[in-house]
């Protein structure tokens, strides 16, 4: 039976029809280029990623042909430029993380505040003046804020406390934060305002004010991009380069008190990176593992924000 | 023959007693800027009767609604004129000294669109009574296992009052946010086309409730539909840009229309 069939299928298949084929095929070459080409563009961006972690991965493994991981991570002392090197992470991972820490102390309950604020409270005329001197904050150059930390935040914390030294981690964290406000309060208050109106007028029909509403209703609605937010603000933070190099010092410190000078990933990345290091020796290497520590770092939080996020998605 | 007895000086039956004023709005005006969008509407709404609002797109009838708990005073620009009072106390609702948050708690409403919060069942019903500063996790329960009931949705969601509310159903969650309106035990419910975005199933249910729930609260509705509007109502009133065209008894105004504008949207020769 599939022979009669078979032969009735090319008794049934005039020139015609060959052409309106011929036509289709052609059709569906163009569609494959194009989408090639989209996909290429894609591409770009995940080799960029893929060579940038090669790099890193591939120039720590010498490093750690000569150091051990477990050194790397246990030992307190951070000395790769000495004679007697030591090579232990947490000395710089502490100012990282300490700096880090009095950044987002200040930036997430003032940049939520912000945000509240501006999407729920502020009058039209006001938001739109906030708006934008708030997103300049934003454009401000880091080393313009590292200077402000270095010669007007320290000097206004050392009238109140004049034990400080002049680079502190303190001062650092301050002004990062403030860096970062912008960023928080943003994103936040884009969340936010992408809540739809129906939820508000269901929390003021019931009798609600204004801020029982914003704090109950809308945040919550919001929650995730606002988790976004934070996560951001915690990435800015932890791979911020300049106003650490240039207000917390540059000398490796195991701390996690903020009234101490100390030294981050970045700022000792950009020390090395600065000096007459030869290439290949093992002080020129570490810049290649603590890159990856922080790289990895940064990475945990972006995996970190994303099941956040899609734990509290919107479904409004 | 079994002739029937009639006693000579029957009461009417009493549940059909004479209605007793619960808010009434007097001439009233509302402007969204410069542009008048209400003229001059005298209505009242009856205790413990559906009263329904009807008339095409754009007539006011949704802002008429959303004058009586203030909605308006959310944006800018927006302008009462006139009176809406609430028995027994014959409070102006619309005076200028007078809280809208306080309004609101006097009166609930319940929207187009179902609009649960992003919360649980549970404290999508406490919602309200939380707002309003209660605690006690019993008298909570006690309260939001009521409202369910009288919105017919507890025997479906008493095993899951955790679950977030989006998980429910359209009809259910139109259902959760009458119980929440409920909860706090409303004079007026105020009803914005409740059952237009809700398949017939849905609306169906939605409709028995508000004829149940006349039994304890005054009920005003805003609907397209004009069946339905037949169906839930006592009385109805017809607007037509912005003004109040007919007001009567639902089976009257459906069945011998004293206007002729009246007549030709519910016959539907016009709308």
């Amino acid at each position: 039976m599939a022979s009669v069939s078979g032969e009735v299928t090319s008794v049934l298949q005039p020139a015609s029809q060959n052409a309106r084929l011929a036509r289709r095929r052609s059709r569906f070459i163009r569609e494959k280029a194009i989408e090639s080409v989209l996909f290429l563009a894609a591409l770009v961006s995940v080799f960029t990623t893929l060579g940038i972690v090669y790099i890193l991965v591939a120039e720590s493994v010498v490093f750690f042909e000569q150091v051990s991981l477990w050194d790397f991570l246990t030992d307190n002392q951070w000395t790769p430029l000495f004679d007697d090197a030591h090579f232990g992470i947490l000395v710089l991972l502490s100012g990282t993380l300490t700096s880090s820490a009095v950044a987002l102390i200040i930036a997430i309950p003032l940049g939520t505040v912000i945000a509240i604020y501006l999407s729920e409270f502020a009058p039209f005329s006001i938001r739109e003046i906030a708006k934008p001197f708030l997103e300049l904050l934003g454009g401000v150059p880091t080393i313009i804020y590292g200077y402000f930390a270095l010669l007007f935040v320290t000097p206004l914390l050392q009238w109140f406390y004049p034990a400080l030294p002049g680079f502190n981690l303190l001062s650092a964290g301050i002004v990062m934060g403030i860096m970062i406000i912008p960023y928080v309060a943003s994103i936040s208050e884009d969340a936010m305002r992408a809540v739809p109106m129906n939820l508000r007028e269901g929390s003021y029909a019931m009798g609600a004010t204004r801020f029982q509403t914003a704090t109950r209703v809308v945040v919550p609605a919001a929650i995730s991009g606002i988790a976004s937010a934070y996560i951001l603000g915690i990435s800015r933070a932890v791979g911020e380069t300049m106003i650490l190099a240039v207000a917390a010092g540059m000398q490796p410190n195991l701390t996690f008190n903020p009234l101490e000078p100390a030294a981050t990933i970045t700022a000792f990345i950009v020390q090395v990176a600065l000096g007459d290091l030869p290439h290949g020796s093992i002080g020129y290497q570490t810049i290649f593992a603590a890159g990856l520590t922080l790289m990895l770092f940064t990475l945990a939080c972006n995996i970190a924000g994303h099941m956040l996020r899609k734990s509290f998605r919107e479904a409004y | 023959m079994a002739a029937v007895h009639i006693a000579p000086n029957i009461e009417p039956r009493a549940d059909a007693g004479k209605p007793v004023p619960k808010a009434e709005a007097r001439r009233l005006s509302f402007y969204y800027g410069a542009f008048r969008a209400l003229k001059d509407l005298d209505l009242v709404v009856h205790e413990n009767r559906v009263t329904a609002l009807i008339g095409p797109s754009g007539c006011g009838k949704s802002t008429f609604l959303r004058c009586f708990n203030r909605m308006h005073d959310l944006y800018p620009g927006n302008r009462y004129e006139g009176e809406i009072r609430l028995y027994p106390d014959d409070t102006n609702l619309l005076a200028a000294g007078v809280d809208p948050i306080e309004v609101r708690m006097r009166l609930s409403m319940v929207f187009q669109k179902p609009n649960p919060f992003p919360k649980s069942i549970f404290e999508n019903v406490a919602y309200g009574l939380r707002v309003r500063g209660e605690r006690s996790r019993r008298v909570l329960g006690d309260k939001v296992e009521e409202a369910l009931n009288g919105a017919a949705l507890w025997s479906e969601v008493k095993d899951r009052l955790d679950d977030l509310a989006f998980n429910l159903s359209g009809g259910q969650q139109q259902r959760l946010c009458i119980a929440r309106a409920l909860a706090t035990d409303p004079e007026i419910l105020l009803f914005d086309e409740p059952t237009s975005a809700l398949d017939p199933i849905a609306t169906a249910s939605i409709e028995e409730l508000i004829t149940d729930l006349k039994k304890k609260v005054t009920i005003l509705i805003v609907t397209h539909n004009m069946q339905q509007a037949a169906r839930v109502s006592d009385y109805t009133a017809y607007m037509y840009l912005g003004e109040l065209i007919e007001v009567g008894r639902t089976d009257e105004l459906f069945i011998k229309p004293k206007n002729k504008q009246t007549e030709d949207y519910i016959t539907g020769r016009f709308g």
